[in-house]
């Protein structure tokens, strides 16, 4: 039995072919450019995972958002979880590229990190 | 009148007047200015939350404000001018230009301006589609802007018409934001997206996606309340008995992009018809000596690391430009849509980018080169779609073989 899938690692996007035995475990990968192919299609057949780009509302920011992501791919049966958590979260200005904004986000031992600056906005800053 | 003097001015801050300005600077160029319209540097990748940028220069997987910061940070070391919030009104081949901001009209002069406006959605789409026009209609980069720049949801039940990178990438992001993404149209029998964005964009979602399908009507008075849409024939018309309605409030499109070039219009600078960006030589210069071109003003990109390489190259012939003693063609068959550069006027280079693209889905062709009918580059591609800029490189040695204009064909095989 095969399985087909393709590579969600690069633009290039490989044709990976998956071969099975009979209890549905993965023997051999075919079909992938580079190691991270088949990494792909070994995690993609037991728990897939993606990366989540959203973004934060922000209190006192020079912008009303900030966008985030999470810091290693995330359980793909956890993103409406985590986006429930985000969507209900609001952040202090000031904050900086790389900040922590919630650590260990569900126990899935990733954080959601920021991916842009949000400075404290001018007419927070003279108060 | 003049006022100002620059060796260089940059008009655009996005990542192609970033890495131009930043390659300048570092190659020997002093006085840059960088001209952005907008309140900050980093153009459309601030806007752009996903993550899949700086895979080939940075060998990381980047978000795009991420690949913004990283080039804005080289910024810090360096004496280059920038000023924000700055439009230029008047520019002309004389390399004189009027500037506004918030401090006035500043006329300035530049020995050579590096053309990184970037490009622009196209609205057609949204015009030709017959209907009221009411709230609720949207162009994919817009409600992009809406949703990641301000926090605004454009709509709750939506139909996205092409099935592009933005038209994907937005499906699963409003449908992160829990509004219903009800379908994706595409008008070709195939996605000019990227697969990664079918698979984790449209797959991941279940997001229903119809190819040969346009939309032809839309519905609603004051806001949206539906679309009409119809299957295609093979020449694209759509077919009257197929038509049916699906209810939304918002409809975005995705149908493209394409240089903005106003002001190279205004300089003079011949446009070619099919990029819609500036004719350029191997230089990167256009038909106007010490103004180049690069990034999405010259032609559309589908990566931005493509973008910072191809500013590089702009900021490096600029700086090691020699004469033009010649000139030579680039011409091509009827597979080929258009190639950059159009011209080659020296040929004492090192090496020579093509970068192209194709009109249909070719499989195990043979991209070929040749000059004064022999061939002087040949490769074989396992798969290569519209929607896929290739690029290929010519060697030094390759290029002393070029005798006369070049002529690029896509040689198909039969069998297939
Ligand atoms: S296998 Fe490697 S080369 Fe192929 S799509 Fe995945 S990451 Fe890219």
């Amino acid at each position: 039995m095969n399985k087909e899938l393709t590579c969600i690692n690069c633009p290039i996007g490989c044709h990976l072919i998956i071969e099975l035995d009979q209890d549905q475990k993965p023997i051999q990968v075919t079909g992938n450019r580079c190691i991270k192919g088949k990494e792909y299609a070994i995690q993609e057949l037991s728990e897939p995972k993606r990366m989540l780009t959203t973004t934060m509302r922000v209190i006192n920011g020079e912008k009303p958002l900030v966008s985030v992501r999470t810091s290693i791919p995330i359980a793909k049966d956890l993103i409406f979880q985590v986006m429930d958590i985000i969507d209900n979260t609001k952040l202090k200005a000031p904050i900086m590229i790389g900040d922590i904004l919630i650590p260990n986000i569900l126990r899935s031992n990733v954080d959601i990190i920021a991916t842009s600056n949000n400075k404290l906005a001018i007419n927070h800053l003279d108060k | 009148m003049i006022k100002n003097n620059y060796q260089l001015v940059v008009i655009g801050g996005g990542p192609a007047g970033l890495a131009g300005a930043i390659t300048a600077y570092e190659n020997g160029l002093s006085n840059i200015l960088i001209i952005e319209r907008n309140e900050q540097l980093g153009g459309i990748l601030q806007q752009c939350i996903h993550n899949g940028f700086g895979l080939h220069l940075f060998k990381e997987e980047l978000t795009g404000p991420e690949y913004a910061a990283r080039w804005i940070q080289q910024l810090n070391d360096k004496k280059i001018t920038i000023m924000l919030n700055t439009t230029v009104i008047d520019i002309n081949e004389n390399k004189e230009m009027t500037i506004v901001n918030e401090t006035g009209l500043t006329h300035i002069c530049a020995e050579r301006i590096l053309l990184a406006m970037g490009c622009r959605e196209r609205t057609r789409g949204a015009i030709l589609t017959p209907g009221y026009r009411p709230a609720g209609i949207f162009t994919a980069g817009l409600a992009q802007k809406l949703v990641n720049i301000y926090g605004y949801l454009p709509g709750q039940e939506i139909v996205i018409v092409g099935s592009g990178d933005i038209g994907l990438i937005m499906a699963r992001r409003l449908t992160l934001e829990r509004a219903k993404v009800k379908l994706i149209t595409e008008i070709m029998p195939y996605s000019s997206g990227l697969i990664r964005n079918i698979v984790q964009c449209q797959e991941d979602f279940m997001i229903p996606l119809r190819y040969n399908t346009t939309i032809t009507k839309i519905c609603g008075q004051d806001r949206v309340t539906g679309v009409m849409i119809a299957n295609v024939d093979k020449d694209r018309k759509p077919i009257k008995e197929t038509e049916e309605f699906i209810s939304c409030d918002t409809v975005l499109f995705s149908v493209g992009l394409i240089p903005e070039n106003e002001l190279s219009q205004k300089i003079g600078i011949s446009i070619d018809p099919i990029t819609k960006g500036p004719i350029v030589d191997q230089n990167l210069e256009t038909s106007v000596p010490g103004i180049y071109a690069c990034g999405n003003v010259l032609h559309v990109h589908d990566l931005v690391d493509n973008v910072s390489s191809e500013a590089k190259r702009a900021a490096m012939s600029m700086i090691n430009k020699t004469n033009k003693p010649i000139l030579i063609n680039v011409s091509f068959d009827k597979n080929i849509r258009y190639v950059v550069p159009q011209k080659l006027t020296n040929l004492n280079i090192n090496e020579l980018i093509l970068s192209f693209r194709v009109k249909n889905v070719y499989r195990q062709a043979m991209i070929s080169v040749k000059s004064n009918d022999m061939v002087i580059y040949s490769q074989k591609k396992h798969i290569m779609t519209p929607g896929e800029m290739i690029q290929i490189k010519l060697i030094s040695k390759q290029l002393e073989m070029i005798k006369d204009d070049l002529f690029l064909s896509i040689e198909v095989n039969k069998n297939e």
